[in-house]
């Protein structure tokens, strides 16, 4: 076991930039504990540190990052941070449980840095902690999805930036939200056509969120670098579609798309077929609040709906000690994660008594919070799922990838025993406890059952822990 | 090129990619079977957190393609079902 | 028409109603909650003779085991994944073993069947070599708690029962003569019956109250393990012997003694801890931990199989962790059937049978012989500081 000042969960956008802050005014030691290969999350994601005459280097992939510089500021403080001694970033590091302990608090860990066969337990303690977990693509069942070739936009995303490999030679990205460019950008950026880019909702809903849009100019930069690269690249984007069944038998061979009227609802007789081999879906990001619920720390609606961590203007939770940053707080993207980290490490420090960040830090950081969370929750608004999203789904569908369960069982279950929600479903069908524990699943379940995304579900376990590596911590606590 | 074995052929890689990502660029979109239809599976999230892509890497099965990093000399192998059928 | 409202919609409630249903009895269930969404949802759907001594819990543990597999012929054993599996107690020391045999020698004694396993490997090859020895209980049974509960309901409802989901019983209706004549919604609205039965389990002493006639059920924590998926490598409900010393235990610090038992769907499910901790929620990572030790040490395969899931219950007990079953002297109308501790999905079939015999068959207190141990009478002396006490 191994104690520390301060725990950070995540080495995203929001944990580098609290650790950042951290280090730069205070004395506190920091542990930042993350599940990746390296710092930098799922928005600055690189290859695993590798060496050799072929190994892949982050800088062959910098076109497809955004923002470069704000990440190597925070490395470079991190990378000091480590040289003095003063922090620990630990790479391959699972979160299973976080609980209070005495005045502070314990993550309890599986270490998988040493590959497969080595997995092993460990604990980390502090005084305080942070919850910068992220957050995960949003997917909902179609028919096909489950073919392999179709993957989540995130999924296409990271093989992109941590393999640099184009998933497909022919592509459709389909969903909604401003991600979806990136991607598609990306794509085409290395060699793959992208057949279409279906973004179901239609750009007038931008119309009523002016306010948010003219408050971030830099915003409409970035989509407008996405959409020189997709028309350079010749690549069509249609909105108001929406890619209704994908097609093959042991990978994905075509997809149809349709057409959404004005309510959401695909049109009969607006179909037609593309041959792609792989396709990309997103219907936005659902924060990673595992950590977080079992510690019980208040959560609160998004604009649409989702439960996400409720925090005070310092990123301080309900909880004395536990702090959160980043999508957790509500889905915003990396600038904001950046902004409510710093946040952050200014309330930690002072709150420990251990320094204090500049008042005009925190007042810059502040009104970068409004502003961002402003045009996040444009986001939201503007880019919801359509109402006709389940319209297409077959009976034989697949709902619950992991323990296969169907668009029929799950059906049987709200129409004929009265579920009322994602967990009934779940008790009577089966569906969100497989592996992914209905991380995938949920979403649509809570949208079948109750039209809405429910609440956050409860996960006592955050990763799956080979037992044995419990049983030797057993067996140490003995000792 | 560094390689690791699939199904008892070489793959190749370059250094810093996941097992899923070298076999997505080997032109593999699938190396697991589902337990009740057996259907074919691989990558679907890419982030660790749909557990779509197990694979068995050097007889540990269950282990996420997309978060184990290739190692040259890696014996890779097809999951069917739960992944310890055999055991 | 006798009229019935049943307060609780998890196993015991949706037995009830399912068997009051057959003998004609107009039946309300009310629930804050939907159907089996509470303790009924958190337990691995024993039905066990195994772990019970001589007495009045075996003996409604036998009438249970009877009247579930009378009631999965009705609703088709598949629907609610009963499962005659048979349970297998092992002993980790030979002093375990010899008292492993004595307490399945008074088992015998009553009826039930243990029998000597003098190879444990035969009946579970994946179990750890040196296991000194085992008993075998082939009446051990299991269902799917939350799919039985749901087909019991279901069952009822056909008969012409009805569901009230997400109304809060909040008070009794009483008679000038004290008696119970109904329940009152928290909206107001009032429902009328003849007798109102407590099936509220962890929350039957809550009720309890409500009615008028209070009843100590508190709560007791507990946790269970979920596994990946695997192939069928366990094939019975194995458990350490130590359970059945566990189970009757007053201790109010932690206990744990391990059940490793598989599902139809490949998960193993690793029990059961017990902690008086009242309502409190939080993972305890050392009770996860000595789980999984007590289970790899039984199954040593288990070590390099991952847990997916924790889940957390509370199971209702009475201080003398026997159910309450039976009409209430002080509030005539109210029929107490909660306080299973950890058996309720087992004794669930069986307490439907008495409550329906004490509705219907003209079961009384005075008529109840070795079903007056269950009786609320038993609590009469105990007053509110001693029931917090307990």
């Amino acid at each position: 076991m191994s104690t520390t000042d301060v725990l950070l969960i995540g080495a995203g956008p929001a944990g580098l930039a609290c650790a950042a802050t951290i280090l730069a005014h205070s004395d506190l030691s920091v542990v930042v504990l993350d599940a990746g290969h390296g710092p930098g999350g799922q928005y600055w994601r690189q290859p695993a540190p590798a060496a050799g005459p072929n190994a892949l280097v982050p800088g062959e992939l910098a076109d497809l990052h955004h923002d470069q510089t704000t990440f190597a500021e925070l490395l470079q403080e991190v990378q000091r941070g480590r040289a003095e001694g003063r922090l620990e970033l630990r790479s391959e590091q699972h979160v299973w449980s976080l609980v209070p302990v005495g005045d502070g608090y314990a993550a309890h860990t599986v270490d998988r840095a040493g590959g497969p066969s080595r997995t092993a337990g460990s604990t980390t303690r502090a005084r305080a902690v942070l919850v910068a977990t992220g957050a995960y693509d949003r997917a909902l069942p179609f028919p096909g999805w489950d073919l392999p070739g179709v993957m989540t936009v995130g999924g296409l995303q990271a093989l992109l930036k941590a393999g640099g490999v184009a998933a497909g030679r022919r592509v459709a990205i389909g969903g909604t939200g401003p991600f979806l460019l990136p991607v598609a950008a990306g794509l085409a950026r290395r060699g793959s056509t992208v057949v279409g880019v279906y973004e179901a909702n239609r750009p007038t809903l931008w119309l009523r969120e002016a306010r948010a849009v003219a408050r971030n100019p830099a915003k409409l930069g970035e989509g407008a670098g996405y959409a020189g690269t997709l028309i350079r690249h010749r690549v069509p984007v249609r909105t108001g579609r929406m890619i209704v069944a994908a097609h093959g038998t042991d990978r994905v061979e075509a997809v149809t798309v349709a057409r959404l009227d004005r309510a959401g609802r695909p049109v009969v007789g607006s179909e037609h077929r593309l041959a792609v081999d792989a396709v990309g879906v997103g219907w936005g990001f659902t924060p990673q609040l595992d950590l977080a619920v079992t510690l019980g720390v208040d959560r609160r609606p998004d604009v649409a709906g989702t439960e996400v961590v409720a925090v005070d203007d310092l990123q301080r939770t309900s909880r004395p000690g536990v702090y959160a940053a980043g999508e957790v707080c509500g889905v915003g993207g990396a600038a904001l994660a950046v902004a409510e980290g710093t946040l952050a490490g200014a309330a930690i420090v002072a709150d420990l008594g251990r320094g204090a960040a500049p008042e005009s830090l925190v007042r810059q950081g502040r009104r970068s919070v409004d502003r961002l969370r402003g045009f996040a929750d444009a986001i939201l608004r503007a880019h919801p799922v359509p109402a006709g999203w389940a319209d297409r789904l077959e009976p034989q569908t697949v709902v619950c990838r992991c323990e296969e369960v169907s668009y029929a069982a799950v059906r049987a279950a709200i129409d004929e025993r009265g579920a009322g929600d994602a967990r009934q479903v779940k008790q009577l069908t089966r569906t969100g406890m497989g592996w992914c524990q209905g991380r995938v699943c949920g979403y649509a379940a809570g949208l079948l059952t109750c039209g809405a995304p429910g609440p956050a579900v409860e996960r006592l376990v955050s990763a799956p822990v080979p037992l044995g590596a419990l049983a030797d911590a057993a067996a140490g606590s003995d000792d | 090129m560094s390689t690791f074995t699939f199904d008892g052929g070489p793959v190749p890689f370059r250094p810093g990619q996941t097992v899923g990502a070298a076999l997505v660029a080997a032109g593999r979109p699938a190396w697991r079977t589902t337990r009740v239809s057996g259907s074919p599976r691989g990558i679907f999230c890419g982030i660790g957190i749909c557990f779509d892509c197990l694979v068995t890497v050097d007889g540990e099965p269950n282990q996420r393609a997309c978060l184990v990093r290739a190692e040259p000399g890696q014996t890779v192998t097809t999951q069917e079902g739960t992944g310890h059928e055999h055991d | 028409m006798t009229r019935a409202v049943i307060v609780g919609a998890g196993i015991v409630g949706a037995a009830c109603a399912e068997a009051l249903t057959r003998h004609g009895v107009d039946v309300v269930v009310v629930d804050r909650n939907p159907v089996g969404s509470g303790t009924t949802s958190r337990g691995e759907g024993n039905i066990l003779v195994s772990d019970k001594g001589p007495g009045a819990e075996l003996a409604l543990a036998q009438l249970s085991r009877r009247a579930w597999l009378e009631v999965g012929d009705l609703l088709g054993r598949e629907r609610i994944e009963l499962e005659e599996k048979g349970g297998v107690v092992v002993a980790r020391t030979g002093a375990g073993l010899d008292s492993l045999h004595a307490f399945a020698e008074g088992q015998r004694a009553a009826g039930v069947t243990a029998l000597d396993v003098a190879d444990p490997l035969a009946l579970e090859p994946h179990l750890a070599p040196d296991i000194p020895g085992a008993v075998h209980y082939p009446e051990d049974m299991q269902v799917q708690p939350v799919l039985a509960a749901a087909e019991l309901l279901a069952a009822a409802v056909d008969r012409g029962a009805t569901f009230r989901g997400g109304l809060d019983a909040h008070a009794a209706v009483t008679d000038s003569d004290g008696s119970v004549s109904g329940i009152r919604a928290a909206s107001g609205e009032v429902l009328e019956a003849d007798v109102v039965i407590n099936a509220a389990g962890t929350w039957g002493g809550e009720v309890s109250e409500r009615l008028g006639a209070p009843v100590p059920v508190l709560p007791r924590r507990g946790f269970i393990l979920v596994t990946e998926p695997l192939p069928p490598l366990v094939r019975h409900k194995v458990y350490s012997a130590d359970y059945v010393d566990n189970v009757g235990s007053s201790d109010a610090g932690l206990e744990t003694s391990c059940v490793v038992e598989g599902t139809r769907r490949g998960t193993i499910l690793i029990g059961a801890s017990r902690e008086r901790v009242g309502f409190d929620t939080s993972l305890s990572v050392t009770v996860v931990e000595t789980l999984a030790r007590q289970a790899v040490t039984i199954f040593p395969f288990l070590a390099r199989v991952n847990l997916l899931r924790v889940y957390r219950g509370f199971r209702p007990y009475c201080p003398d962790h026997l159910p309450v079953i039976g009409p209430d002297p002080r509030a005539p109308g109210v029929i107490h059937a909660c306080g299973h501790e950890g058996a309720g999905i087992g004794l669930a079939a069986g307490t439907a049978r008495l409550v329906s015999d004490y509705v219907t068959g003209g079961l009384t207190a005075t008529t109840a012989g070795e079903w007056a141990a269950l009786l609320p009478d038993r609590f009469a002396g105990l007053n509110k500081e001693a029931r917090q006490q307990a």
